[in-house]
């Protein structure tokens, strides 16, 4: 007892805080095209060095390089490109009109684009999605409408969610996107269930679900990794890991200690950690995965590692808890930027092409929100069409007491 | 004395105690460095450092949990769930154990705890941010549960509530943190300046836990409510012209009983307001006693004015909040009677 020294608690705290410089000292990007591809039946056991490395595949120059270069066509190296363009200009349109007090609030997925767009192309259409309201762009890939987007958004009298959603909480069964809860963590391991259900029916489609790095510390991040590893379910569980949590470093998720692809080795689990600005990347991992599942492989974990370039949301100011710059010093870059230059130097793509698509995309979304305005808020429709959004689907059938409550709102 | 917001005065509470009592500690999500995202712990961990008041991980049941092992050790956390919506994962760690812990030890064991969680609706959260949860606290054995609807109260429930050894839900009605909102959001919003109620003494003082208070004494007809339906109720007595004994109840349970049924037996009539849906509401529980003690001092049904029984819908909130043409209504059937 006297021998023993005094303990004390070890707070996590970031390196550098609003006033100071921004700090990448931790972060050393690995040369692209350094690690190995394993093939999909590899053992978990055997690629444990991949959940500490990075995999990378585009250069500082914009060249393809390495063993995960997917070999893209052009055409979906382009595609790539237009999702993520068209998501980054609905995301600039909607913030400008919550600013001017039009929508009640959004949430960008700024700096974070190439993880739902690399990750849709390399899914099947009919693969089932359990995102967070950062994927907005796996919603776009799959040929959701951008005005319809807009109208959820708007809560407007043509909002295919009846104004029942915060915007941003998409659904839609038909493009394979489970309904988005306010509640972290919780579509985690639904999304096991899911794949659960296909392989119990003998289907061939598989799941794939999105964590922020802040939310692995609910219970569920740890249900779903267990679920999946003891079922072997056809299940691709992606962490977004963009060092924050609203106000919170990723340190506060246990990031410190280390890698959140690494979570998945106690569980034995195989894990990948990838650029996650680095479309082709993306891509390439997610094949890889996809492959295994397809293959009744079972799960993979994958640590998109990115970074949140603009606030948490409309409701926060990033410069009151990180400093103002740091999105600038981003060492992995922007992943639309990355795609773009990768595209020209293959000789695919050019300056005047980019502009003319940012310019087809500003009038796409400005289309979209025309729409969402032209409709016409749905708090204003007359009293039949409100009482129908207010009361439906709470249950099966509405009850005696849902349908009194209804008439009772009706007469004021 | 200073003119305080409510959420100054909740500050203004965590500030006291943590400078009073070594062994209370205020934690949760973004409420150490950021002060929170509705600022109730701003200033908190620059003035009494790291160890006192910090970040947790995004993990509800965890944070209760660690409250309840450091209760255990013996000392007096204050954490804070982002939003009562976000309360559920911890659900079991409040209900099985934090409540239990004293019971089921025979005293052994204690858990001193408070949890703070912001609640209710009026600011178009959408249905996670905007819940009234206090019947799934009020529904539990061990429990305390308490309610504000003013900076005063907010900081001396909030100080009661720290140092009482039971586990205490402390829900603060969001809606009320910058302005003592009536439910006429068609009106400028009002700020606390000026009202009696948001000057606040610096120091420490306590409001009891279990007491309620008259927030407007009448003859006419007698108003239980609580948090920000205080407010609408007001409004509600005086866009109606009835003359209205508004009681916030301020702790539900322990309630105060007394005050309801001296209020009830005076009044002979009863109107339930709360935010929160109405099929098992608290309004239940608070009918069931009105009738059990009053039965005979009653000229009207009792009535309840309450949140639909659906989730909060993001696109009409006014629809949805009980507002106090809802109220009027109800007072004018309870006179009509
Ligand atoms: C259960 C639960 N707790 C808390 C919150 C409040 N909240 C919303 S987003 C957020 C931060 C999430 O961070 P992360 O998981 O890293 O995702 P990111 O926003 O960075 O994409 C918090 C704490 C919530 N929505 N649900
Ligand atoms: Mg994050």
């Amino acid at each position: 007892m006297a021998d023993s020294p005094r303990l004390s608690l070890h707070i996590p705290e970031p390196t550098r805080r609003p006033g100071e410089p921004p700090d990448f000292s931790a972060v050393r990007p690995p040369l692209a095209g350094g690690l190995d591809r394993p093939a999909v039946d590899v053992e978990a056991s055997a690629i444990r060095d991949l959940a500490y490395g990075l995999i990378r595949v585009l250069d500082d120059d914009g060249k393809a390089v390495g063993a995960w270069d997917p070999h893209l066509e052009p055409e979906t190296l382009r595609s790539g490109l237009r999702i993520m363009m068209t998501t980054r200009a609905l995301d600039d349109r909607m913030v400008r009109a919550q600013r001017q007090g039009k929508i009640t609030f959004y949430a960008k997925s700024a700096g974070e684009e190439a993880i739902a767009a690399g990750q849709a192309l390399a899914l099947r259409p009919d693969d089932m999605g359990f995102p967070t309201y950062r994927q907005q762009g796996l919603l776009i890939a799959r040929g959701y409408p951008v005005a319809a987007m807009a109208h959820q958004v708007y809560s407007d009298r043509s909002d295919p969610m009846q104004g029942r959603q915060l915007p941003c909480l998409y659904s839609s069964r038909a493009h394979g996107f489970f309904t988005i809860s306010g509640n972290l963590g919780t579509q985690f391991s639904q999304a096991v269930g899911w794949a659960m259900a296909s392989a119990l029916k003998g289907d061939d489609r598989i799941a794939a679900a999105w964590i922020g790095d802040g939310a692995t510390a609910e219970a569920d991040f740890y249900e779903a990794l267990t679920f999946a590893s003891i079922y072997r379910a056809p299940v691709i569980l992606n962490i977004v890991n963009n060092q924050w949590a609203i106000s919170s470093f990723q340190g506060l998720a246990g990031g410190e200690e280390t890698t959140f692809a690494a979570r998945a080795i106690g569980h034995g689990l195989p894990a990948l950690r990838v650029d996650g600005n680095d479309f082709l990347a993306v891509y390439a991992v997610t094949a890889w995965a996809v492959e295994r599942a397809r293959s009744n492989l079972g799960a993979t974990v994958i640590e998109h590692f990115t970074y949140r370039a603009e606030g948490h949301s409309t409701s926060d100011d990033p410069s009151r808890y990180r400093p103002a710059e740091e999105a600038k010093g981003w060492p992995l870059g922007d992943p639309i930027l990355r795609l773009k230059t990768h595209l020209i130097a293959l000789g695919e793509w050019s300056e005047e092409q980019h502009t003319a698509l940012a310019a087809e995309l500003d009038a796409l979304v400005r289309e979209a929100q025309r729409g969402a305005e032209a409709a016409g808020p749905l708090a204003q429709a007359d009293p039949t069409v409100k009482a129908q959004a207010m009361f439906g689907d709470v249950y099966a059938e509405t009850p005696w007491h849902l349908r009194e409550q209804a008439k009772a709102m009706g007469e004021g | 004395m200073a003119s305080m917001t409510m959420v100054q005065a909740l500050n203004s509470a965590m500030d006291v105690m943590l400078g009073r009592d070594s062994d209370v500690l205020v934690f949760g999500e973004d409420v150490g460095y950021f002060g929170g995202v509705f600022r109730a712990t701003e200033g908190l961990q620059k003035k009494y450092g790291v160890t006192r008041c910090f970040d947790t991980p995004i993990g509800e049941a965890g944070i209760v949990a660690v409250a309840v092992g450091m209760g255990a050790y013996g000392l007096r956390p204050v954490v804070e769930i982002q939003f009562a919506d976000y309360i559920y994962p911890a659900y079991d760690q409040i209900v099985s154990e934090a409540a239990r812990l004293r019971y089921r030890s025979a005293g052994d064991f204690i858990a001193p705890l408070t949890i703070r969680a912001p609640y209710g609706g009026g600011i178009f959260g959408g249905q996670t941010h905007s819940q009234s949860p206090e019947a799934l606290f009020t529904h539990v054995a061990g429990l305390v549960t308490v309610i504000p609807s003013n900076p005063f109260d907010a900081k001396g429930l909030l100080i009661s509530a720290i140092e009482s050894d039971d586990p205490v839900i402390f829900l603060e009605p969001k809606r009320l943190y910058n302005g003592p909102f009536d439910g006429h959001h068609e009106r400028p919003v009002t700020s606390w300046a000026g009202h009696p109620a948001s000057e606040v003494p610096l120091e420490h003082y306590t409001v009891p836990l279990g007491s309620a208070a008259v927030a407007r004494p009448g003859a006419a007809v007698t108003v239980l409510t609580y948090g920000s339906m205080v407010h609408v109720a007001l409004a509600a007595a005086l866009d109606s012209g009835i003359d209205a004994e508004i009681i916030d109840l301020r702790t539900l349970v322990p309630l105060d009983i007394g005050t309801i049924t001296t209020s009830v037996e005076k009044t002979g009539r009863c109107v339930i307001v709360h935010e929160a849906t109405r099929t098992s509401g608290f309004g239940a529980e608070l009918s069931a006693l009105v009738q059990e003690h009053c039965f005979y001092h009653l000229e009207a049904p009792i009535e309840r004015v309450a949140g639909w029984d659906t989730p909060y819908p993001h696109a009409f909130e006014w629809d949805y909040f009980p507002g106090p043409a809802r109220v009027a209504a109800a007072l004018r059937r309870a006179m009509e009677a």
